[in-house]
């Protein structure tokens, strides 16, 4: 009575077929990372030293290194970073922890989730038009940084809110019924707790800030500039642009360079999202709960 | 022991929670009707009845816990210490510090067992800058009224959430102590514990007695019966019987409190 029969042997048949199936399409994702990885370092790496990045392209951007590209990257991120952290993260909290359901609520979901399906380009055309012209800031960092920080603003509060609401309701509740208010409650026990979930957060905000290059190209980002930048109002050159450039803009620029600036801004993403992953692995090994 | 001596000397109210004819709405389910209770100041009181029967809801609209739910409407007084705690001028902050509550599941905070009991007595005293030595006092005889001091003394360091699920209790309980409540809820603070961490709440619970007036509700009629002086048996909603623990048990007046305690029902 327990002998296998010709039914058992079908749907084993047809289990180990879509298991397979299922497999081949995992294995399938990782096939392009692989191949861009591999021909970036093939293409590109022969160029990368200290000096590569650390000076000025010469000749009409056909040589030389990327440091002022490099430079206003990390500016960019930075300022966009001031704005939208701290935007982001007291919205995530008011959601979190003081909001109520209501409709009030819902419809700052509803803009949120719509802020962050709205196109890249469209968001670089609003900073053009709000922050360039409307607020003055001219083509400089700052527009630059703030059309960068709307964009990004969705991903800082969705990821802040998960990481506040992985915090056990019970600890809230153990406080409140000491009669801390949901101010002490923040501060002392939630925010301790979530501050890892939304570091971690952060630092993916920043690898994806880092790649972006339509919201900055008309808003900050410079083609070539022959100065670095003094301050937020100065435009600057970006890793993005600079690749978009130097890759279809200027004749005569070596394969390797242009390969070779690729390589550098992946590798700064990837560097970003491993230490992200890094910091979150050893900060749950610390949670006890 | 102290405390207890102050509290016969000085003019204290009889009850210590008084409820008169108190409603309760979840949204347009009527969760409790007319409750009339008596609270004796100092008493352990249990609470029992079958799920469902308002038991749990009554506990927790004694510290305003429910509210928070947003679609619960109440009628009727609680008097706290001879003051309704629904009145308007009623500070919440302050009616959390003076009714301390322990829960089901036990919820130390994931920081060290000397803030876990510290936190209250942070919060409720901003500004005073106690001392090293009157925190570890407050830590100290906290932790030796739950009868957890020798155990942890060692290691005030180590998280709360890392005891063991007695332990946690207790450090639960403890952690009320130091804002000075005069009410303890319990809502059946033993039932994720095992037999020996059952026994040990309850010692605890009866050392507290005297000390502090404690509502405790509970699923398990013997820990009811052991562990209480006076017992409150609710149906639907309803006070039923409140009698002394022995008297309910032994000679109960009404029959259906008879019918639940030798489990006809429930």
């Amino acid at each position: 009575m327990f002998a296998e029969s010709a039914l058992n042997v079908r749907n084993k048949r047809v289990q180990n077929l879509f298991r397979i199936l299922f497999l081949m399409m995992t294995v399938l994702l990782i096939i392009p990372v692989v191949i861009i990885l591999a021909t970036l370092i093939a293409k590109g790496g022969s160029i990368i030293s200290i000096d590569f990045l650390f000076t000025d392209p010469t000749n009409g951007m056909t040589a030389g290194g990327i440091f002022p590209a490099l430079l206003g990257t990390v500016w960019i991120v930075a300022v966009a970073l001031l704005a939208s952290v701290p935007l982001g993260v007291a919205a995530a909290i008011y959601l979190n922890e003081y909001a109520g359901d209501n409709w009030f609520t819902r419809i700052i979901q509803l803009a949120i989730i719509n802020l962050a399906g709205v196109p890249s380009i469209v968001h670089a055309l609003f900073g053009v038009g709000a922050f360039v012209i409307f607020f003055g800031f001219g083509t400089s960092i700052l527009a630059a940084s703030l059309t960068l920080a709307i964009m990004t603003l969705p991903v800082v509060i969705v990821s802040t809110r998960e990481s506040l609401r992985a915090v056990p309701q019970a600890f809230r509740e153990a406080c409140w019924n000491m009669g801390a208010t949901r101010w002490q409650t923040i501060r002392r026990v939630v925010l301790p707790n979530a501050v890892s979930g939304i570091l971690t957060g952060v630092i993916l905000e920043v690898s994806r800030t880092t790649g972006e290059t339509a919201p900055i190209m008309f808003t900050g980002a410079a083609f070539f500039l022959p100065f670095l930048p003094q301050g937020v109002f100065d435009q600057t050159m970006a890793l993005s642009l600079h690749l978009f450039v130097v890759a279809t803009q200027v004749p005569g620029v070596p394969d390797n360079l242009a390969f070779g600036v690729a390589l550098v801004l992946i590798a700064m993403v990837l560097l970003m999202n491993s230490i992200s992953i890094a910091f979150r692995m050893y900060l749950r090994g610390k949670k006890k709960w | 022991m102290n405390a207890t001596a102050k509290a016969i000397s000085e003019p204290v109210a009889e009850f210590a929670i008084r409820t008169s004819k108190l409603n309760l709405w979840y949204g347009t389910f009527q969760a409790l009707f007319d409750v009339d209770l008596n609270i004796c100041n100092g008493m352990i009181t249990s609470l029992i009845g079958p799920s469902g029967c308002g038991k749990s809801t009554l506990l927790r609209s004694v510290n305003r816990i429910n509210e928070r739910l947003g679609y619960v409407r109440i009628e009727g007084n609680i008097e706290v210490m001879d003051k309704n705690i629904y009145d308007p001028d009623v500070e919440l902050v302050q009616v959390r510090k003076q009714i301390g509550m322990v829960f089901q599941r036990p919820n130390p905070l994931p920081i060290s067992i000397r803030d876990n009991i510290l936190f209250g007595h942070r919060i409720h005293n901003k500004g005073d800058k106690s001392s090293k030595s009157d925190q570890n006092e407050i830590v100290e005889s906290a932790l030796k009224q739950v009868l957890l001091l020798d155990k942890v003394k060692d290691r005030l360091n180590q998280r709360g959430t890392e005891l063991s699920l007695e332990e946690q209790q207790k450090l639960c309980i403890a952690r009320l102590l130091p804002v000075k409540p005069s009410v303890l809820l319990m809502d059946e603070p033993c039932s994720a514990l095992d037999p020996k961490g059952t026994a040990a709440v309850e010692e605890l619970i009866w050392e507290l007695r005297g000390e502090y007036t404690i509502l405790i509700v509970t699923h398990n009629m013997a820990q009811a019966r052991r562990a209480s002086e006076e017992c409150i048996f609710m149906l639907m909603g309803k006070v039923v019987e409140h009698q002394a623990t022995e008297d309910l048990f032994v000679t109960p007046e009404q029959k259906e409190t008879a019918d639940y305690i030798e489990g006809r029902y429930g």
